[in-house]
């Protein structure tokens, strides 16, 4: 009994040593990424099956507003051509709509004024775990889309920004479901003001169902594609390419 | 040490518990005795004989035993990959918000060279283990849980996540599994609902003070679970599990969008997040007392019984060997 005892043990010490190695190993192999990552799909279909694609996000009070909501990120694009729109209260500024549409677009902050408003007062959860809840208005991008003429062949949408890590331009990617889901807006007010550039003047996407990250901020072109694989390193977000972070980010 | 468990199973006829069980109620049990040289039991084997002693019996069924080998890799990643998901934001809030401007009710975290954890206002240092402690080539990390808790060991919310959402799968869908074979084998019925006699004050207070002295109970005693273990595990399998399972679900934007009833439920987001991380310290207690219980219960013949079943009734005291 002592023998088994102590064998037992020494199984428990080494396989605690192995159980980190081995994970950090595990972890480094592309097989067994690619069959953890494939939970990605079960999260994506699974979670557009239940909510039907339509389910809205939890819209808040007044009352439920964070005092101060924080910012993450870039807190302002390192962009010369940026600094002089913001200098100027983006008054040059243009949001180009192209791609896969009938009628490319070139929209000033007047012109996205001028839309119909959605105001939302929606919790922003970042993937790090925090949450803030804030008031977001702006024009749907349902509305923008329709208005470009969305082609039959235009599977994603894809948002390019004025900031960048090292050179290497933000940009975010969500599928039509999320495109057109009605609390899909381009914010250019947050909390009744003008957005503020550490929260992406002049606008920023709200995608209320997904984690910040897919939150593009400092929105300069909305391009429409049929597909996102040939697009930087194909992973269809800066933080997806760059670290692996899931493209799908409803969880 | 191989040969009595050999020649136990040349000699042995393992019974299933379910007879046993059913035996122990009803009729005479049929249960075969152990030959081996380690037990000889006083009687000759015999099919009319209730289970004593030094018998083997078959304790747990496939499901459960499958489901505890799952569960405890699953358990195992969750746990890891979630303190490496904690480190990103090492803080924990009550409420629908919560972020750095946020009063937080828990936090590890580190002030210069100094690590801590702060409960409400109560704080204590916990340089070189928790906060700040150092990596494997000797480098100061200013991070929560030290590598050795985490997967992956070196900081990496993205990979994390992948870890930690993929096993969530494994976890809830293992749960659901086992709770569908414990109701049709009745694994629930027999072994986990609490009988009358069970929560009698006296006879709680009777499975206390045998706990605390370490006295296991023996022969067909110990084919039930006492007051005890049916409340741990009880707690473990329709509370913490289930907590830990909703709470998570709730932490996703679209399962909140999905499911709203969700965030009422637990008061908001970040209430889910802070009960998420307290059942995970539940299960991790649950464990840490399981484990000490199989090694204060002869870890041979326990961790036996969970991987083929088999199971040698503890002998009584003063019962010949």
């Amino acid at each position: 009994m002592i023998r088994r005892r102590s064998l037992l043990g020494g199984l428990a010490l080494g396989g605690s040593g192995l159980l980190l190695s081995g994970c950090d190993k595990l972890n480094a192999s592309p097989g067994f990424r690619n069959l953890l990552e494939g939970a990605e799909q079960l999260h994506y279909r699974s979670q557009r099956l239940l909510g039907g694609g339509a389910a809205l996000a939890r819209e808040y009070g007044r009352a439920d507003m964070s005092p101060l909501f924080r910012t993450n990120g870039n807190r302002t694009p390192a962009s010369l051509a940026y600094a002089a729109l913001a200098e100027n209260n983006f008054i040059d500024w243009r949001l180009v709509v192209d791609g896969l549409v009938a009628r490319p677009l070139r929209l000033s902050l007047a012109d996205l004024g001028r839309l119909p408003q959605r105001a939302q007062i929606t919790r922003h959860d970042c993937v790090e775990g925090w949450s803030a809840i804030g008031k977001w208005q702006g024009p749907q991008l349902a509305a923008i889309l329709r208005a470009a003429g969305l082609s039959s062949r235009a599977n994603f949408i894809v948002f390019h920004c004025a900031d960048d890590f090292g050179g290497v331009p933000y940009y975010e990617s969500i599928d039509l479901n999320d495109a057109f889901h009605p609390q899909t807006i381009l914010a250019i007010l947050m909390n009744d003001h003008r957005l503020p550039v550490p929260h992406g003047a002049p606008v920023r996407l709200r995608v209320e169902r997904q984690l910040g990250y897919k939150h593009a901020k400092f929105v300069m072109r909305v391009e429409a594609r049929e597909r996102i694989d040939d697009l930087y390193l194909g992973k269809g977000g800066y933080w997806e390419d760059r670290a692996d972070y899931a493209w799908y980010a409803g969880i | 040490m191989a040969a009595p468990v050999a020649r136990a199973r040349q000699h042995v006829r393992v019974v299933p518990l379910r007879k046993v069980a059913d035996g122990i109620r009803t009729d005479p049990i049929r249960v075969a005795s152990s030959m081996s040289s380690e037990a000889t039991p006083d009687q000759p084997p015999s099919p009319e004989r209730p289970p004593a002693g030094g018998d083997l019996v078959v304790r747990h069924r496939f499901a459960t035993r499958l489901w505890h080998w799952v569960n405890v890799v699953a358990l195992v990643v969750m746990l890891m990959s979630g303190l490496m998901i904690f480190n990103a934001h090492p803080r924990l809030y009550w409420g629908q918000y919560g972020a750095n401007p946020d009063p937080a009710w828990f936090e590890i975290g580190s002030r210069g060279d100094q690590g801590f954890a702060r409960l409400g206002s109560l704080q204590i240092s916990t340089t070189g283990v928790l906060g700040v402690w150092r990596d494997s080539t000797g480098n100061i990390q200013h991070r929560a849980f030290p590598r050795w808790a985490t997967i992956p060991s070196s900081y990496s919310l993205a990979d994390a996540r992948i870890w930690h959402l993929a096993f969530a799968w494994l976890l809830a869908l293992g749960l659901l599994a086992f709770m569908i074979a414990s109701l049709i084998n009745r694994h629930f019925r027999r072994d986990l609902t609490i009988s009358r006699a069970d929560i009698r004050p006296s006879h709680i207070w009777h499975d206390i003070k045998q706990h605390a002295r370490l006295r296991f109970p023996t022969g067909a005693a110990a084919l039930r679970y006492n007051i005890l273990q049916k409340l741990s595990y009880i707690g473990v399998i329709f509370i913490l599990l289930p907590l830990i399972i909703f709470t998570g679900l709730t932490l996703s934007p679209a399962m909140a969008s999905s499911w709203g009833w969700l965030l009422d439920l637990f008061g908001g987001r970040q209430s889910a997040r802070s009960l998420h991380f307290l059942a995970a310290a539940g299960l991790v207690g649950f464990a840490l007392v399981h484990v000490v219980m199989v090694l204060l219960a002869g870890p041979y013949n326990e961790v036996r019984s969970m991987i083929s079943g088999r199971y040698r009734l503890p002998r009584d005291k003063g019962q010949r060997r």
